[in-house]
């Protein structure tokens, strides 16, 4: 089962690699993993995205936990959590099928965001399997080239606010 | 005199923050990184610097002087390849959870990156391998990088930690102030057991018809040992050690079981089996000890205590986990228990497993063996010395046959199980301890790989004896060759390759003996044990394809036991 972990960390020199050193050297596999600012300067969250049995990701938490550089770890999965990921997808178009492409970017309120005389790029943003779903319709096209940025999480607000009082933060 | 706040060059900031640390030595070896810190110690006489013969060495000596004193041992390296000379000794640190700090110099903070001469990225390479390590970038930073790498190697689970110190930040100057207290937010190791699982623990060990305590390195590290004493004794528990824990709780009491697992005693894997509550204090539940994980211990409740949370539930799930120092758990632990329960059937038990199947070897062909060897020291040391084994058959037999009394006495290479450990480790030990003998014994094999040490036991004239057991052999493996190799004895065999170790330690300038009969043992031990002026070597010349028995084979279970060699004549 897939699992969305967040971590706080410190921001600064190596704690990034210490994280995915743990996970490859411990034989942990991660599906994505994003990292950027938060409200503090000086620490950053770390969504990751892993798979793995139960009794796998409590190891992954624990020894995420154990990490110096580590300040919070939440397993989001099974809690209230907002997810997004963002989508750069390049598609081959043909006479007649640009206009599809852009009613598809448009169903999934995606933005066209580059077009040349072969290929036109779309912006897609949402939770994962979103993604998933458009890249999906987009197959028969022709995909060019794709980014995903991998996924970004936060607990919903209600939570957040009970769990700010108690956090380390 | 140096006020708290004048301004002070990074390599006085160094020594004056060591002080503060009341480090008393560091193992160490000088390079064109780290000369600026080897001019001032030249004038510094607050600690005293060992110089080594190669940097795993001195990783070793630190190893070897945080676990016999349960101080944080300290090396000093230079850059790039004095660096990664230091990997194997971190990585062995790790795994046995050995405080140490090592200060790596590095390349100036400009030419990092830039393949400079003698860079290499030592705090990359050694991330998985350390509990933390820092690259200080800055002079200011430098007095609290070194509280915190003091602070985490010996609190929590001890671990080593590594300081990459480039060449411009050591010369720059800075205000010196050392912090008192450090708070690290990502850091706060557990330390008191949770109250109600506890009482819970205790309860469980009351219903218990047949509990058995299995004990780890971890009893040791918490300084734990008087309560474990109390503990057993109070509720008469017998008590089975990992090659860690050795020591922990004395070899020579009838509750002593011995060491389980792999090579453990027939009648501790038998209780393993067997006993209703397993109660782990401060082990990790390795495959040496378990073997094959789906039988271990599966009639038992099973309890375990650990510092590290990430020990629980790794390899075997348990039904009560406890968080926690093992030295307070078992304190608070002792609290709840009322009167002595009676065992008696379960002792019965146990004593006919050890006499099913006793410790056993050929005494009677008036051959050298290992064996015999260190049952003798056991016997004239009374379980005091303090033993650095090195890693093989020799070091299987010291677990069976050395009757260790104290903790903090078995000093050896478990988790990483590395070769050419005992002789370094035994000089970081002489340096710590100076009340009781402090005998390092290694295999023929491993004692070629740190041989160049000995001549820094010779120099600071240490006490050390130097055990050689030399069978000609790579013991171990060429045990494993016969049992599951199909007797391809490939590349194992040195009895045409070994140098001549009387000559060796002559040369080195060691009083030097070497027999091959039991019938010189005694006075030959008498002699080294009675010699203090300087190290001994003796080389026991003993049969040549002796195996370690019992022997549980890799992941199977007590019941593929084997307590001797197959008799050809049985095999057919
Ligand atoms: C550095 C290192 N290399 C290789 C090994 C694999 N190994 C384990 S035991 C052993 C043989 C040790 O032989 P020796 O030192 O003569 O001791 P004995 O087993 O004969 O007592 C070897 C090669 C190891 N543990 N460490």
């Amino acid at each position: 089962m897939k699992h969305t972990i967040s971590v706080l960390v410190e921001n600064h020199y190596g704690a990034f690699n210490r994280v995915a050193t743990m996970f490859s050297g411990k034989g942990f596999n991660i599906h994505s993993i994003s990292i950027g600012e938060t409200e503090i300067p000086e620490i950053s969250r770390m969504t990751i995205v892993t798979e793995g049995e139960d009794k796998i990701i409590e190891q992954v938490v624990k020894q995420l936990n154990r990490l110096i550089d580590t300040i919070k770890v939440i397993d989001l999965t099974g809690q209230y959590r907002i997810e997004r990921e963002l989508a750069l997808i390049t598609v081959f178009y043909q006479k007649g099928t640009r206009i599809e492409i852009t009613n598809i970017s448009n169903i999934f309120r995606g933005n066209v965001v580059d077009i040349n005389n072969k290929t036109i790029t779309l912006e897609i943003t949402g939770p994962p399997d979103k993604i998933d779903a458009v890249i999906n319709v987009l197959e028969p096209y022709g995909i060019k080239e794709m980014a995903r940025s991998g996924t970004v999480a936060l607990k919903r607000g209600e939570q957040l606010k009970q769990d700010k009082k108690e956090s380390v933060l | 005199m140096k006020t708290p706040n004048s301004k002070m060059t990074g390599a006085e900031i160094f020594f004056e923050s060591l002080k503060k640390e009341k480090v008393e030595y560091i193992f160490g070896y000088p390079g064109g990184a780290v000369l600026k810190l080897y001019e001032k110690l030249y004038d510094i006489n607050y600690l005293k610097h060992i110089l080594v013969r190669h940097e795993q060495g001195a990783t070793h000596m630190a190893e070897g002087y945080a676990k016999a004193t349960g101080k944080v041992g300290v090396v000093l390296v230079t850059s790039g390849p004095g660096a990664t000379n230091t990997v194997t000794g971190i990585a062995d640190a790790y795994m046995d959870s050995v405080p140490i700090v090592v200060f790596t110099g590095q390349v100036a903070t400009h030419l990092i990156g830039n393949d400079a001469f003698q860079e290499a990225d030592i705090v990359g390479i050694t991330r998985p391998i350390t509990k933390h390590n820092f690259l200080v970038r800055d002079v200011a930073e430098l007095a609290m990088t070194i509280k915190k790498a003091f602070y985490i190697a010996s609190t929590g689970r001890p671990g080593p930690v590594l300081v990459d110190l480039p060449k411009d930040v050591i010369n720059a100057v800075s205000d010196f102030e050392y912090p008192e207290k450090i708070e690290l937010r990502g850091y706060k190791p557990t330390f008191l057991g949770h109250q109600n699982q506890i009482k819970k623990a205790a309860e469980m060990l009351k219903k218990a018809k047949r509990p058995l305590l299995y004990v780890g390195g971890g009893v040791i590290m918490s300084n734990g040992e008087r309560e474990l004493r109390l503990f057993a004794k109070e509720n008469n528990l017998p008590v089975t050690m990992t090659l860690q824990g050795l020591g922990a709780f004395p070899g020579n009491d009838s509750q002593s079981l011995g060491m389980l697992g792999m090579h453990g005693t027939y009648w501790a894997n038998q209780a393993v089996n067997n006993c209703d509550v397993l109660f782990s204090l401060g082990a990790r539940f390795d495959d040496r000890v378990t073997g094959k994980i789906d039988s271990f211990a599966t009639k038992a409740y099973k309890i375990h205590v650990d510092i590290d949370p990430t020990c629980i539930d790794k390899n075997i799930i348990v039904d009560l986990p406890i968080v926690g120092d093992v030295k307070h758990v078992l304190a608070e632990l002792a609290v709840e228990m009322d009167q002595t329960p009676d065992f008696s059937d379960w002792w019965k038990q146990i004593n006919i497993w050890r006499e099913e199947c006793p410790l056993t070897y050929e005494k009677n062909d008036g051959k050298l063996r290992c064996e015999y060897i260190i049952e003798k020291i056991s016997e004239k040391t009374k379980g005091e010395a303090v033993i650095i084994s090195d890693v093989g058959q020799h070091q299987m037999w010291i677990s069976q046959y050395y009757k260790f009394v104290n903790p903090r006495s078995h000093i050896t290479s478990g988790g990483l199980g590395t070769m050419g450990f005992s002789l370094p480790a035994s000089i970081g030990v002489s340096f710590g301890i100076k009340d009781r003998p402090i005998i390092s014994i290694s295999g023929d094999g491993g004692f070629q790989m740190n041989i160049q040490e000995l001549i820094t036991a010779v120099y600071y004239k240490l006490p050390i004896k130097f055990f050689i057991i030399n069978n000609s052999f790579l013991g171990m493996v060429r045990q494993w060759q016969e049992l599951f190799h199909a007797e391809k004895y490939s590349f194992t065999d040195l009895s045409e390759s070994n140098p001549d170790f009387l000559k060796v330690g002559q040369a080195f300038g060691l009083k030097s003996f070497s027999t091959n009969s039991p019938n010189n043992v005694d006075e030959i031990l008498d002699k080294a044990l009675a010699y203090n002026d300087g190290p001994v070597l003796v080389e026991f010349k003993v049969v040549k394809e002796d195996m370690v028995f019992p022997i549980i084979p890799a992941g199977q279970t007590v019941n593929e036991i084997m307590t001797k060699r197959l008799d050809p004549k049985e095999m057919v």
